[in-house]
């Protein structure tokens, strides 16, 4: 206490050097926590946009059904049973009939996912509504990255080429009856949304479904020849991406700390040189070398409060202003982060956060001040008393 | 007041490391202080009275001999022990006041007893006798900065005294002072010697100090050349 209370005192009195310090530590100690949470809100809102528009609460898979090989779609295809059916009729599960097809927008050929849907689904965001009931035309939804990169407008026809149930080929004419907006990568890109019973007409495959998507009143159970994928593993890719982008970030972070404590050790071995006679006097008013150690490393150590006080001083109104209004991101059409890039993100900034940031500008603040402080014990209190250097 | 050693010195010896040499400071240098001298060091430079006055304050050791300060034997002190001995026992006086630059008057005297873990009611009755014995209870709140020469080494024995301490070591305190500064410094010193039976050592070649003192001892070339007790009349 004594230690804090003196090196707070001389801090202070040290004047601008202090506050200089004091001001690229806070810099320092606010960037670490905007950061973070702009990843952990964009990685909070990446989760519900996804969970919204496409995971629901947890699917069940057509236990041939892998999501990254293709060639199992042609397999993962099975039979509403009649319990099924009556929670679909109850909106508690929404099925989706999964085909690959080639698409020839203006004569170019694009490989290109079709998702047969239910209209009336509720449980994911999909305008599913927006699709029109067969009329001698099909139609289809797509989102707006999808329409950017084909090319395609509202009322366009496009070509599109599939194989059916039993292999053999056929093609049709759709219409794209709307484009929806929506920041989920895996939702827009390379997807073609039709009605399922078109599709499932398409295919041959009446009354069959590749997956089914839970909602919130999906009273949940084993379903027979299904295999449930609970968001853990449905969000991992994506949890995985994020955690990358943290570790890349953190790069950046250390960096801005190193710089900040660069200067609070350059600080630290230029007191300890010009303040020998104060080192000097306070063995001679009987403090012991550890205790002069102390001193100079709390002092050190004291920048990072004075720095989180500084700091939490425009930050936390920066942060709560930002937390409000969110930050415009744009609309990212080509979609490249591969992940879910909402326009306004809103960062996320958790006391879990705050708590191990201060933690550790304050533990590496006390370590560098340590570091030079240590030389005290091996000064000679005579000569420190002179102010030589030694 | 009763009268017994409080420093006891056998035959000193300290050397230095000069390059490859050695050069010694202090040759076999033996000494008795009675408790509330007020005794001079005197001698010319590099005669061996800082390095006296820095083993007797524990802030350096023997290379031989035995110095024993209030029943301790320097040499064989720990580190915390030596701290110890000098925060309860010795007040330090120095020429160039070494007082903490960012610290009050009040603050800079109050030091010494923060270690001592004394209420704060207790320490401020401590400080404020301090200042009041050398006449500056109205610079409390003055830093170091803006006092006079005279000032600071008055703070500076403020500090010195306010744990009464039953040992004085003071170097070359006057050195930096004026002659009027000088007087008011040692008459200072002298009336607590007298008050407080505090033992008083000084290094010094001042010979404004001289007429203060009951005991000179010259030293030359780390030897005690003379050892005089000086009687002063009463006038």
């Amino acid at each position: 206490m004594l230690s804090l209370k003196l090196a707070i005192k001389n801090l202070l009195g040290a004047g601008l050097r202090t506050w200089l310090n004091v001001i690229a530590l806070s810099f320092a100690f606010v960037l670490i926590i905007f950061y973070n949470g702009m990843i952990d809100g964009w990685n909070r809102q990446s989760k519900k946009d996804t969970i919204d528009w496409e995971s629901g609460k947890g699917q069940f898979w057509h236990p041939e059904y892998d999501r990254y090989d293709p060639y199992t779609i042609e397999d993962s295809h099975a039979p509403l049973s009649r319990e099924i059916l009556a929670e679909i009729e109850k909106k508690n599960l929404a099925p989706v009939l999964v085909s690959q097809a080639t698409a020839y927008p203006q004569g170019r050929s694009i490989g290109v996912t079709i998702r047969g849907i239910d209209p009336e689904q509720t449980i994911l965001k999909l305008p599913s509504a927006t699709l029109p009931a067969s009329n001698g035309t099909d139609y289809a939804i797509i989102g707006k990255s999808m329409a950017e990169s084909a090319n395609l407008s509202v009322g366009d026809n496009l070509l599109i080429r599939w194989r059916d149930k039993n292999g053999t080929f056929d093609a049709r004419e759709i219409q794209i009856a709307s484009i929806f907006k929506c920041d989920v990568p895996i939702v827009d890109k390379g997807k073609i949304y039709i009605s399922i019973e078109t599709l499932q007409e398409m295919l041959g495959m009446e009354n069959e479904a590749t997956l089914l998507v839970t909602g919130e009143g999906f009273e949940f159970r084993e379903l027979n020849g299904w295999v449930f994928k609970d968001n853990d593993f449905l969000l991992a890719d994506m949890e995985k991406i994020i955690q990358s982008k943290k570790v890349s970030g953190s790069i950046l972070q250390a960096l801005l700390l190193i710089i900040a404590l660069i200067a609070i050790f350059d600080t630290q071995v230029l007191s300890i040189f010009r303040r020998q006679k104060e080192i000097g006097t306070y063995i001679a008013l009987g403090l012991t070398r550890a205790q002069v150690v102390g001193i100079f490393t709390v002092e050190g150590a004291a920048h990072s409060l004075l720095a989180i006080l500084l700091g939490s001083a425009y930050g936390i109104p920066l942060f709560l202003w930002l937390n409000r209004t969110g930050i415009a991101m744009g609309y990212a059409e080509d979609m490249e982060f591969d992940l879910p890039l909402a326009e306004v993100i809103y960062p996320y900034y958790s006391i879990r956060l705050i708590i191990i940031t201060v933690i550790i500008v304050v533990i590496t603040a006390t370590i560098v001040s340590y570091m030079p402080a240590r030389k005290i014990s091996k000064m000679k209190p005579t000569e420190a008393l002179k102010g030589k250097l030694q | 007041m009763e009268n017994s050693s409080i420093i006891k010195i056998e035959k000193l010896i300290k050397r230095f490391p000069v390059g490859k040499s050695e050069f010694t400071a202090l040759n076999d240098l033996s000494l008795t202080v009675e408790r509330g001298e007020f005794l001079g060091l005197v001698g010319p430079s590099g005669s061996g009275k800082t390095t006296l006055l820095n083993i007797i304050g524990s802030l350096d050791t023997p290379s031989q001999g035995k110095v024993t300060v209030i029943d301790q034997s320097i040499a064989s002190l720990s580190h915390k022990q030596s701290a110890k001995l000098r925060n309860r026992h010795i007040g330090f006086i120095f020429q160039t006041y070494n007082l903490l630059p960012v610290y009050t008057v009040y603050e800079n005297v109050e030091f010494a007893l923060l270690l001592q873990k004394l209420s704060s009611s207790v320490r401020h009755k401590s400080v404020m006798d301090a200042l009041e014995w050398v006449g500056l209870t109205d610079k409390v709140k003055s830093k170091p900065s803006m006092l006079s020469g005279g000032e600071c080494q008055r703070v500076a024995i403020a500090r010195s005294m306010v744990k009464r301490p039953e040992i004085v070591l003071a170097d070359e305190p006057t050195a930096n002072l004026d002659s009027k500064n000088s007087y008011h410094i040692l008459q200072t010193m002298k009336d607590l010697n007298k008050e407080l039976n505090t033992t008083f050592i000084f290094a010094t070649h001042d010979e404004k100090v001289m007429k203060y003192l009951n005991r000179k001892i010259s030293l030359e070339d780390g030897q005690i050349v003379k050892d005089e007790i000086i009687q002063h009349s009463k006038n």
